[in-house]
Order: structure tokens, then sequence, then C-alpha cells
């Protein structure tokens, strides 16, 4: 029996640049195949030619064993391969039913059908579990793990055989991933193919058939999930030995630097308090929405708390705005890299001193040799891949950009570190080189928060862990005290 | 919830009664502004916006803007009067004139959706263009002609007897017209999906590069009916007329509650701010303000417009 997909050379070059030689994937009937490499491996342009959206340079597709070529991503959908992307993307103004028809509506001489519409969103939901969803309700109105399932709907509204999925983890809580994961299987038994990409080996490893991972645009390795060490994909991934993703945690011991007390701000964030010590990694856990983002923005003074107090280093810090926290070495990075983070256009090295450009200022005229020479600095003792300080943030990739937003803290120098998911999205290799800048921190004897949706990261980074449910923080206890179980208890809030 | 989408839908109804409310406080005013005969002027000097309005709420749904508005309704009025000059019957200077206004539209959607550029840009530099080609066409004056039919579609005299003018009744099937495709088509709801997130409908197989051209070829030639009422209301081809007038235009698709972010916008709010605009003209005209006072007024409503709505927008979310 042949294969559900075979991809045979596959070959890409964008420019000068090539980003897949001779790539090859076999998927079989109702598998579900993972798809591992760092950024930059190759793993979206094959997708993107997988799914119609770029046509390969050289080698050749098989779909059931006949010759697979699809025209573009519509083509490829009706020959029955759909994928699912990374970022959310729905039309969010559109009602449920129109972002799943949205592309392919049925309509008779250009007047839309509805009912036929509506008809064909309920049944796509419904192989879903989901058939309860309002299907007149706008799209952008739900949560996000809903928003996903929409989409997901959409990509099987036309009863695909393979299924791609891009990190479609990236922006879940822990709870919905397991919903996502019980919906995998349910479309592995009816047969679907699933090709699934992520970074997180662990979730990999619980949810896939086989694996192949991608080096540099090539496949460098292919086996059965089970009986497959993390450490071997990792290994194959970054082409050399990674001991320990996570650092040796130092004990800290240090005065305490940060005091926060019932800290309240808008709707999502209700009396919160923890303290920090210096040389102490404290991670926030929560499902999305728990309100950890909104705690760090309250602490650091972006939006405004209606309620509590901040002790800064025995100094309460009332009345608290951006410009404030910083001069008092409280430092802030964001978890939109894209949005808030950087300023994409801008370069390297002005992105790293954007927060005390006034000092490389004389008599009001910036002195840019020394802001490129900074920049110089970052670069090398990060190991950003940049062409040199004056290259646009744009340009580099994931991992590199998010490089050069914790710069902006070091540079600054900040003694606070409020990091909210500072490993987003970025590859293995990155993750690795962030972990450890953030460990030499604490063991500097600076102080960090750690926000993450991630939990072998904070078990991996943290002395300590809180847990927010609904706006509060619920509990916080030294790390050796939480287990898997009994922190996702605590944020999802049922009886111990 | 439904209490809030409901008021929601008659933010725009309410803002036209406190407007009309307004107006009829001072009694000395009141005794003619609230006259059917007051009304039917008010609806009279409607319908150039509020068919503009028409076109503009496709184009500002998609997420995109027409600055060129004005000069296209002048460009198009002056083919029109040329057209008659000419001899032209009149059922044929229409066909002409509303082709005009969509050549228009298919210049700005080509180079919008074609050259990927901002479509501000691109319709700030045709408005500049057409309004000199305009001028250019006019011999740069005004182009007069004897008389034709189309004159007497927008006097509020009355000659066929169905108690508003010719206009007002375009307007409003156009209007119904737009309506119905944007909602029962599949054109319609491809311009709200490319508003709401463009990479999405691309991604989803939408065509979007033909359905943007095509919004502006049929908004354009709304633009063109638009000129034929200017046509019919100067009785003759003015190159100069209208400037300025693509600011009346937004500002009632945005008092209408639509998004210039795109993805939102209904027709019936459009109508609803064109005729807010108009009343606040006239009612202005009525009390005797003079005309900087009435700049300043309606300044000042759009900005409170789109003030309300973003609250209505904060508390929705």
């Amino acid at each position: 029996m042949s294969p559900r997909l075979r991809l045979t050379g596959i070959c890409k070059s964008f420019g000068a640049t090539q980003a897949l030689r001779g790539v090859s994937l076999e998927v079989g009937v109702g598998e579900v195949h993972a798809l591992v490499g760092e950024n930059g491996a190759g793993k979206s342009t094959l997708m993107n030619i997988l799914s119609g959206a770029l046509p390969p340079d050289a080698g050749t597709l098989e779909l059931d064993g006949a010759p697979y070529a699809p025209r573009d991503t519509l083509d490829a959908r009706h020959c029955g391969v759909a994928m699912i992307h990374q970022e959310l993307s729905l039309a969010p103004h559109l009602s449920v039913w129109e972002n799943i028809v949205l592309g392919d509506e049925p309509s008779r001489g250009g007047w839309l059908r509805r009912t036929e519409a509506k008809a064909r969103a309920r049944k796509a939901l419904a192989r879903l579990g989901h058939e309860h969803l309002d299907l007149e309700r706008r799209a952008g109105s739900f949560p996000i793990a809903e928003q996903q399932i929409i989409e997901i709907a959409r990509a099987l509204r036309t009863e695909p055989s393979v299924l791609i999925m891009d990190e479609p983890t990236s922006s879940l809580a822990q709870a919905d991933t397991e919903r996502l994961f019980g919906v995998i299987r349910q479309l592995r038994e009816r047969g679907v193919s699933i090709v699934y990409i992520s970074h997180f080996l662990e979730e990999v490893e619980r949810v896939a058939d086989r694996y192949t991972v991608l080096k540099d645009g090539q496949s460098v390795g292919t086996g059965t999930m089970k009986g497959t060490p993390q450490s071997q994909l990792i290994r194959l991934m970054v082409g050399r030995d990674v001991t320990a993703l996570y650092p040796p945690r130092v004990s800290s011991a240090g005065a305490i630097v940060l005091e926060v007390s019932g800290l309240s701000a808008g709707r999502r964030l209700k009396r919160a308090g923890f303290t920090l010590a210096a040389g102490e990694i404290l991670g926030v856990a929560g499902l999305i929405g728990a309100g950890r983002t909104e705690l760090v923005r309250a602490v650091f003074g972006l939006d405004e708390s209606a309620d509590g107090g901040v002790t800064l280093a025995g100094r309460s810090f009332p009345n608290r705005q951006p410009r404030g926290s910083w001069r008092n070495g409280v430092g802030f990075l964001s978890e939109d890299r894209k949005e808030e983070g950087l300023m994409l256009p801008l370069s390297v090295a002005e992105n790293t001193v954007l927060t005390k450009l006034g000092s490389f200022g004389r008599f009001g005229w910036l002195r840019r040799r020394d802001i490129a020479a900074a920049g110089a600095t970052w670069i090398e003792r990060l190991g950003v891949k940049a062409s040199g300080p004056g290259q646009p943030v744009r340009e580099l990739s994931g991992g590199n950009q998010q490089k050069v937003a914790l710069a902006r803290l070091l540079e600054h120098p900040a003694r606070i570190f409020l990091l909210d998911e500072p490993t987003r999205g970025i590859d293995v290799g990155s993750k690795a080189q962030i972990y450890e800048l953030i460990a030499g921190l604490a063991r500097e004897g600076r102080a960090v928060v750690l926000v993450s949706s991630y939990l072998p990261e904070l078990f991996g980074m943290c002395h300590r862990i809180a847990v927010m449910r609904r706006g509060e923080l619920v509990d916080c206890r030294s790390n050796a005290d939480w287990t898997e179980s009994s922190l996702m208890t605590a944020a999802v809030g049922a009886a111990a | 919830m439904n209490t809030r989408s409901l008021l929601a839908k008659l933010g725009p109804f309410l803002g036209l009664l406190l407007v009309i409310g307004l107006f009829s406080l001072p009694t000395e005013v009141r005794g003619y502004f609230l006259t059917y005969a007051n009304f039917k002027i008010i609806l009279t000097q409607t319908v150039i916006v509020a068919i503009g309005a028409l076109g503009m709420t496709l184009i500002i749904v998609s997420g995109g803007i027409d600055l060129s508005v004005g000069s296209a309704i002048a460009f198009t009025s002056v083919v029109g009067a040329l057209l008659i000059q000419h001899g032209w019957p009149a059922a044929a200077v229409v066909l002409a004139v509303v082709a005009a206004g969509s050549g228009i539209g298919l210049l700005n959607g080509a180079a919008i959706a074609g050259l990927r550029m901002t479509p501000f840009i691109i319709t700030l530099g045709t408005l500049g263009v057409v309004r000199g080609a305009s001028k250019w066409l006019a011999n740069n004056e005004t182009v007069n002609y004897d008389a034709s039919p189309i004159n007497s579609w927008m006097t509020t005299a009355d000659p066929f007897g169905w108690s508003l003018p010719a206009g007002s009744w375009v307007a409003l099937v156009a209007a119904l017209g737009t309506a119905l495709m944007l909602r029962q088509t599949v054109f319609g709801r491809h311009i709200f999906a490319i508003g709401s997130n463009e990479a999405t409908a691309r991604l989803c197989g939408v065509p979007t590069v033909r359905t943007k051209v095509l919004i502006y070829v049929v908004a354009g030639g709304f633009f063109g009916l638009a000129g034929l009422m200017q046509l019919s209301r100067l009785r003759q081809g003015d190159p100069t007329v209208a400037v300025g007038l693509e600011l009346d235009i937004i500002a009632a698709v945005i008092i209408g509650g639509a998004s210039l972010s795109g993805g939102v916008g209904t027709v019936l709010g459009s109508m609803i701010g064109a005729l807010i605009m108009a009343v606040l003209r006239n009612g202005s005209q009525q009390m005797g303000w003079p005309t900087y006072f009435q700049e300043i007024i309606i300044g000042v409503v759009i900005i409170a417009a789109v003030f309300l709505d973003r609250l209505r927008q904060a508390k929705a979310a």
C-alpha cells in the first residue's frame, strides 16, 4: 500500500538562498507525523509547498500514489490537503460560519447560499465535537481556544486527507492543548494524516507516531517516535550535543528587591501579591487569560493599577509609568515581540539603546558611533546572527530578534527583569542560549520574573513558581514543592 | 448583550434624532425646520453625499480609503455636460458617466491591488490627477448646455409627481441594492473578509486582487452616479465643484459606524451618516449661523461620533 503522502527530493531556492536541498518525507494513512527542526531549517517552506502556496523547484509530490502538483492553496484543498497556520488567522469581524466557508462559499450565480453554507459549517464543527458553537457570533469575540477550533473546522470543511498543523499550540494554554490533542487523536482515528510542526518536543513525543528532523534544508533523520529520546531529536536538530536545555540552578539567597501586594488592574488582575529576592528567578504560571501578563504589566506601570502597592528595594513605588520603572532599574520584555517589543524597521543598535537614548547624546546630538558600538557589543556577547549593528531587526530570525529585545534590558542595565514569554516561538538553539542568559542574570544577583505557558521551562528555570487563576495569584511555592499535575490543578482550580 | 448590540445598531439613528431635536428647540427655527418642504430639501441635499457614501462604504469596509471622490464627481459631471452638449441622449449620457466613474475606480483599484500601494497615497495622487484632467477637459471653464431631462432629477419641483425628487429615489434604490449585495453575495462577503483580515482571505483562496479592483470599480460607478446628480443640480459641468466633498463622504460613512481599519460598516449606517451631515448643514443655515461656524460644528460632530463609537467598541470587547 502506498503511503498517503510521499515527497521526494524537494528543492527550493529564494534568490541565492537554498531553503530546501532535496527533502524527502513520507506520511502514512492516519499517521501523526512530527516535523521538527530549528527556525530556518526549512519547515515552513516545505509546508508552503505541500499546501500549494509555493511551487517546488525540483522534486515530486505524491498523494495516495498519484502525482500531486497543486496550483494554489485552494487547489491543494480540493485535492485534500489543508493547513492550519501558526498565527491564528480568522477574519475577526465575520461570523463563525462565514469564517469556516471563507474562500469556498457555496453560491449560485454569485449569490450566497446561506443555508447550505451554514450546514457545511455545522458539519465541520460536528467533526470536532463542537456543533454547539453559535454560528452567527463574530469569530473575534471567542476566546483563543475556540478560535482555533473554528480554524481547524475551516481546514476540515473540505474533508482533507492530509492536515498540516504549524505550531498549533503556540498560543494555547495547557488545558486547551489537551483538548487539541484529543481532536488530533480523533482525526487520526478517522484516517486523516497529520503533519505536526512544533518546537515543543514534549508535545511531539506525546502526540506523534513518527518524526522527521529537518536541518539546513535537508532531512537529517526520520523514525518512530516511541523509544526515541528527546536528546536524540535535539542532537539531530542542532547538529551537536545539547547536554541539558536548562542550565543548573544556583540556590538563591538575597534581600527582597521587589514586593507586590494586593495589586489590581482592569478586569483581569485581582489583588495579586508576591515578593522577589535578588538572585531569584520567580516563575508565573497559569492558563491564558489568568492575568499573568496583566500582572507584570501592572508592576511595570504599563497598565494603570486600581489598587495595591509595589515596593522596590524597600521604597514604595506609586504611580508607576514605564519611564519611571526603567529609571528605577526595572526592565520589561513584552510577550508580543513584533507589535510591542521591538521597532522592526529600526536597527539592532537602535533597538538596544532605546531606553537610554539620552545618555548617548551630547548637547542634544546623538553620537551614532557609540550607539553602533553598544549594538555591536551585544551582538557579540549574545551571539546574535546579524550582519552588523545597523541591520534592521525585521530581517533577523525570531530567536535573534528576541536576543535583541533582551539586550535592551541588559544594556540599560536593569536589575529586575520582568520577562513575559521570553522564548515563545523561537528555536531550540536560541532557547538554550536565552535560558543560559537568564540563569546568568540570577547568578549575578539580579532578579527575574519569568511568565511562561510552558511548564517544563518553568520547572527547568525557576526557584519558585507562582500560579495565577482568574486574575488571582492563588499559590506560590518553591520549585521542588510543585509537580506538573499539582500545578495544573492549581491553575484550573480543580479540587486537589 | 442583546440590548447592547441593539443600541450599537441604533447608534446612528439616535444621533440623527439628536441633531433633529437640537435644531427643533428654538421656536423661530422649528416652524420652518420641521416642515415637509424642508425635509424634502434636506433629502435632496443628501443625495450626492449619500450615493458617494455607498461607494465609500464598500471601500472602507474592505480596509481602503478613497480621497479622489470629489475630483471624480467633478470629472464625471464635466463628462456628462460635454456629452449633453454633443447631443447624446440622456440614457447614453447616464451610462457613459457611470462608466467614466468606474474607469477612475479601475485606475485606483489597479494601482492599489496590482502595485500593492497604500490606498491613501494612490488616491491622494489621483485626487490631483483627476481634478487636473477635469479642468483640462472643460478647458478650465464651466461647460454649459441648453437643456436636458437630467436637469429635472434634483429639483424639488416634483415634475414626475413622485413626491420626492428622482435623485432621492435613485439613491434609495442604489442603497437597497448595495445593502443586498454586501449581505447576500459572495463578492459582498469577500469585501468584509478582506477588510477584516486580508492575509487570511488570501490564504483561504479569496481572489483578493480581483476583488479589490472590483471594489474600486463598483465604487467608482457610484461616484459617477453622484457626479451625474451634481450635474443635474448645477445644470452645468463645473470642473471646480465638489472640492473636499470626499471628506464629507468619508465622515458620513464613519459616523454611520464603519471602522477605518476595515471589516465593519453598513449601508444603513452610512445613509444615516449622510443624512446627519445634511441636517447639520441645513439646520445651521436655518439658524443663520455663518458657514465657518458650520464647518467647526461638523468637524466636532465627526470627532464625537468616532469617539462614541470607540467607547461602544470598548464596552463590547
